[in-house]
C-alpha cells in the first residue's frame, strides 16, 4: 500500500512535536503470497561484547519478505542484533554469542558457515552512505564481479536493474562513469541499496539508513522500501518510530538487549502489550 | 587571563612562529642559492679551446674543421710564448753556472704554472695522466691560474704573534734582466687569444663518464649508480613493506607479539645509517655472500632494510586511514577479506603508501653510509643493469664526499662538486614533487 505525499506531511510535522504522537497506520497492508515463512529463527540468541551481554535472549521468527523494523533507544541492541544476523560483527574481536540464530535453518554461526556466503544472500546497508571511491558502474558491479561476473554486458544489464530496482536509473543513467561520490547523500543511500540488490541477496538488512538524510531523500528510501517489499525480506533499524509504522509490517521494540514485544506494526504501535513499549512510542522516554 | 594579556600573547606566538620559520626559509636560501648557482656552472661556463680540444680528443665530440682553424689561430701566440721560452734557455747558457742555477731554479716553477694554464709545452715527453694533457679548460679557473702563474706566493712570518700573511711578488720582477721578463705582460694580454673563451653548454657533465679521475669528463656513472642502488632498494623494500603493512593492520592481533614487532620496527627506523651499513657488510656480503664483494645488490639490499620502517609506517598509516565503511561495504557484499584488501583499501590508500615509498626513494638516493662498504666505488664507468649482481657502481652520496674530501685534486674540481650535489638535489626533489603530483592525481580520482 501506498502512501500519499499528504499523509507523509502530516507524520513528519508530527515527528517535529514529540508530545503529540500522531502515528500514522496504513488501516491495511497487502498480504504477500509465498511470503511468510520463518526466514532468521533468534533461539535464545545472546551477543556479548566481551563480559557486556549486549543482546539477550532474544527468541524470535523473522517472516519472509516483509518488512520487520526494530526500534528502540539507543544502546538497546537493536544495531548490534541487526549486524549479527549477516555476521558483521565478526570484525569486532571482542564480539561472540550464544544460543542459535538460523538462516533458512541453518546456524550462521555455525561451524562450518562461509560468512562470504552468507553475507552474499544477506545483504545490508548501512547508517552513513558508504559507496566506494569509484564511478556509480563499478560500485553496482563490485558484487557480481566478486562473484565471477566479469562479462561487461551482463554486468551493464545487472547494473542498470539494480539502479532501476533503487529508483536511481533515471538520475544517473547518463553519467554511469562519474565518481560515485559525486552524488547527493539520499542518491548515494540508493546506490548503496543498489549496489546490495546487485548481488541478488534474499534479506535487505537497513542500519537507520535514513538518519544522515534529509526529509525528502528519507521519503525516497521509504518509498524504495515500499517497492522493495514483496520481493526481499527488509529489517530495518530506525530511531523513528513515524517511520518505523510507515514501512513495516511487523515491529520488534528492544530495551536494554531484551526483545520486549514482536508483534503486527499496526497492533503494536496502537495496542502495546508491555508497557514499556507504550511508554516508548508515546514519548515518555528515548 | 583578561583580553589585553590573551592578545599579546596571540600576538607573540604569531611573532615567534613567523620567525622560526623565516629562520628555516633563510638557511634553506643560504645553502640552496650556492649549490644552485655553482652547480649549474658545470654545465653552463666559459669553456676554453683547451675544453674543446678535450672533448674532441676524449670524447669524440666536436667539428673537427673548426677546431682546426681555432686551434691555428691559438698557434699564432703560442708559438711566440715558446719562442721566448727558448729565447730564455739560450740566454741560460750564456749565464754563469751559479746565476743559471739560480735562475734555473725559478724558471721551473714558472714553466709549470704555464703548463698548467695553457698546455703541454713543446718538447716535454707525453704526460701519462690525462689532466697533464690539457691547459686549463674553465676560463673562471684559467684566470685564477693566470694569477698564479704572474705571482709568486709568499708568506709574511716577520709578526709571531700572527698568523702568516700571504702577500705577492711578481714573477716579472724576479727575472728582471733576462729576456723572460717580456712573457708575463705578454700571457697576461694575450691569454684570451691563445685559450679562446666562449660560452658553454656542455650538457655531456650529465650523461658522459669522467676522465682522469672527475678532473674532465661527467658524471653519468654516479647518476645511473644512484638510480641503480635507490631503485633496487625500492624493488625489495615497498612490496615487503606494504606486506607487513596490511599485516600489522588487517591480520596481526594485537597483543605481545604484535606489539614486540611493533616496536621494533620503530627501532628499526631510528637506527643510525652508518649501522645499516655495516650490517650490510657483515650480513649480505660476509655471510650471504650475495657478491664477491660490493655489488650494486648488497648495497640495494642494505638500503632496503633501512628505509623499509619507513615504508611499513607510511602504508600502515595510509591502511589506517581509509574509512572503516569501505571495508564494511565490501564484506557486506560477499567479500572476501584479502578480496576486500586488494579491492577497496589498498587502491583506496595507495596515495598515501605512494607518497611514503617516493619519500623512501628519495632517502634511499641521498644515503651515504649504508652504501660505503656494501656498494660505492670513488672512480668508475657506468656499469650494465646485467652486472649489478656483482659490480660496485660510483654513486652521487658517496662520490660527493669523496670528491670534496678525498680527492687528490679536489680544489680543482669544485665546480663537478657542485655539480653532483645540485644533481643529487634535483634527483631528490624530483622524486618528492613527483610524489606530490602523483598523489594529488590519485585522490582526485577517488574523490571524483
Amino acid at each position: 500500500m501506498h502512501m500519499t505525499a499528504d499523509a507523509r506531511e502530516v507524520s513528519q510535522t508530527a515527528s517535529g512535536a514529540a508530545a503529540t504522537r500522531d502515528i500514522y497506520l496504513p488501516s491495511e497492508r497487502k498480504k504477500i503470497s509465498g511470503g511468510g515463512t520463518p526466514h532468521v529463527v533468534a533461539k535464545d540468541f545472546s551477543i556479548y561484547y566481551g563480559e557486556f551481554e549486549a543482546v539477550k535472549k532474544v527468541n524470535a521468527d523473522i517472516l519472509s519478505k516483509y518488512v520487520t523494523a526494530i526500534i528502540g533507544p539507543s544502546g538497546c541492541g537493536k544495531s548490534t542484533y541487526l549486524r549479527a544476523i549477516n555476521r558483521m560483527n565478526d570484525l569486532i574481536p571482542s564480539c561472540h554469542t550464544t544460543g542459535a540464530l538460523l538462516f533458512d535453518g541453518e546456524d550462521i554461526y555455525g561451524k562450518f558457515t562461509d560468512e562470504v556466503l552468507l553475507r552474499k544472500k544477506i545483504g545490508m546497508v548501512f547508517q552513513k552512505p558508504n559507496p566506494f571511491p569509484k564511478s556509480i558502474f563499478d560500485n553496482i558491479a563490485y558484487g557480481p564481479r566478486l562473484h565471477g561476473i566479469n562479462d561487461r554486458k551482463q554486468l551493464a544489464e545487472i547494473v542498470e536493474r539494480s539502479l532501476r530496482k533503487a529508483a536511481l536509473w533515471d538520475e544517473v543513467s547518463d553519467r554511469l562513469d562519474k565518481n560515485a561520490l559525486g552524488l547527493s547523500g539520499g542518491q548515494q543511500q540508493r546506490l548503496c541499496v543498489a549496489r546490495t540488490l546487485a548481488v541478488e541477496p534474499e534479506i535487505l538488512l537497513l542500519d537507520e539508513p535514513t538518519s544522515a538524510l534529509d526529509p525528502k531523500a528519507t521519503a525516497k528510501i521509504e518509498d524504495l522500501i515500499q517497492e522493495l517489499r514483496g520481493s526481499y525480506t527488509i529489517m530495518i533499524v530506525t530511531h523513528n518510530m513515524q517511520q518505523a509504522s510507515r514501512v513495516s509490517d511487523y515491529t520488534m521494540f528492544f530495551y536494554e538487549g531484551v526483545l520486549v514485544e514482536y508483534a503486527p506494526t499496526a497492533q503494536l504501535f496502537t495496542n502495546p502489550k508491555d508497557r514499556m513499549t507504550e511508554d516508548y512510542i508515546t514519548g515518555r522516554f528515548s | 587571563m583578561n583580553l589585553g594579556t590573551r592578545k599579546i600573547l596571540d600576538r607573540s606566538f604569531t611573532a615567534v612562529g613567523f620567525g622560526s620559520i623565516a629562520v628555516m626559509g633563510i638557511a634553506l636560501l643560504i645553502v640552496l642559492v650556492p649549490i644552485i648557482t655553482n652547480g649549474i656552472g658545470s654545465v653552463f661556463f666559459t669553456g676554453t679551446i683547451e675544453h674543446r680540444n678535450m672533448l674532441f680528443n676524449e670524447f669524440g665530440r666536436g667539428n673537427r674543421e673548426e677546431l682546426a682553424k681555432e686551434n691555428a689561430a691559438s698557434e699564432v701566440y703560442r708559438k711566440q710564448i715558446y719562442g721566448m721560452l727558448s729565447a730564455f734557455e739560450a740566454e741560460l747558457e750564456t749565464m754563469d753556472s751559479e746565476k743559471k742555477q739560480d735562475y734555473l731554479s725559478k724558471y721551473g716553477p714558472v714553466k709549470t704554472a704555464l703548463q698548467t694554464l695553457i698546455g703541454p709545452l713543446p718538447g716535454e715527453a707525453e704526460a701519462i695522466l690525462t689532466r697533464y694533457k690539457y691547459g686549463q679548460t674553465r676560463w673562471g679557473k684559467a684566470e685564477e691560474k693566470l694569477h698564479e702563474f704572474l705571482y709568486e706566493t709568499r708568506w709574511d712570518n716577520s709578526n709571531p704573534d700572527a698568523m702568516a700573511k700571504e702577500y705577492f711578488v711578481s714573477q716579472a720582477t724576479e727575472f728582471e734582466g733576462t729576456s723572460l721578463v717580456k712573457l708575463f705582460p705578454f700571457v697576461e694580454e694575450h691569454l684570451e687569444d691563445v685559450l679562446r673563451p666562449r660560452f658553454t653548454v656542455y650538457w655531456g657533465f650529465l650523461t658522459d663518464s669522467s676522465v682522469d679521475s672527475h678532473i674532465f669528463g661527467g658524471i653519468w656513472p654516479e647518476i645511473q649508480g644512484t638510480f641503480f642502488l635507490a631503485v633496487g632498494a625500492m624493488l625489495f623494500a615497498f612490496p615487503l613493506g606494504v606486506i607487513a603493512a596490511i599485516y600489522f593492520t588487517e591480520y596481526a592481533r594485537e597483543g605481545f607479539f604484535n606489539s614486540i614487532l611493533r616496536s621494533a620496527n620503530s627501532t628499526l627506523a631510528g637506527v643510525p645509517s652508518i649501522v645499516f651499513g655495516l650490517f650490510g657488510l657483515a650480513f649480505f656480503i660476509n655471510t650471504l655472500k650475495v657478491s664477491e664483494s660490493k655489488s650494486v645488490l648488497a648495497g640495494s639490499l642494505t638500503l632496503a632494510i633501512m628505509i623499509l620502517p619507513t615504508i611499513i609506517r607510511a602504508a600502515e598509516e595510509a591502511i589506517l586511514s581509509v574509512p572503516k565503511t569501505y571495508k564494511e561495504a565490501s564484506l557486506s557484499l560477499g567479500s572476501t577479506k584479502w578480496n576486500t584488501i586488494m579491492t577497496v583499501i589498498l587502491p583506496a590508500a595507495l596515495p598515501g603508501i605512494i607518497t611514503g615509498g617516493v619519500i623512501s626513494l628519495g632517502r634511499a638516493a641521498g644515503e651515504t653510509a649504508p652504501i660505503i662498504f656494501t656498494a660505492a666505488v670513488s672512480v668508475g664507468s657506468a656499469i650494465g643493469l646485467a652486472d649489478v649482481f656483482s659490480s660496485p657502481t660510483p654513486a652521487l652520496s658517496w662520490n660527493i664526499y669523496n670528491l670534496a674530501s678525498e680527492h687528490e685534486a679536489a680544489a680543482e674540481i669544485r665546480h663537478v662538486q657542485y655539480g653532483m650535489v645540485l644533481a643529487l638535489v634535483s634527483i631528490v626533489l624530483m622524486l618528492n614533487l613527483s610524489a606530490i603530483l602523483l598523489r594529488a592525481r590519485i585522490s582526485k580520482k577517488l574523490k571524483g
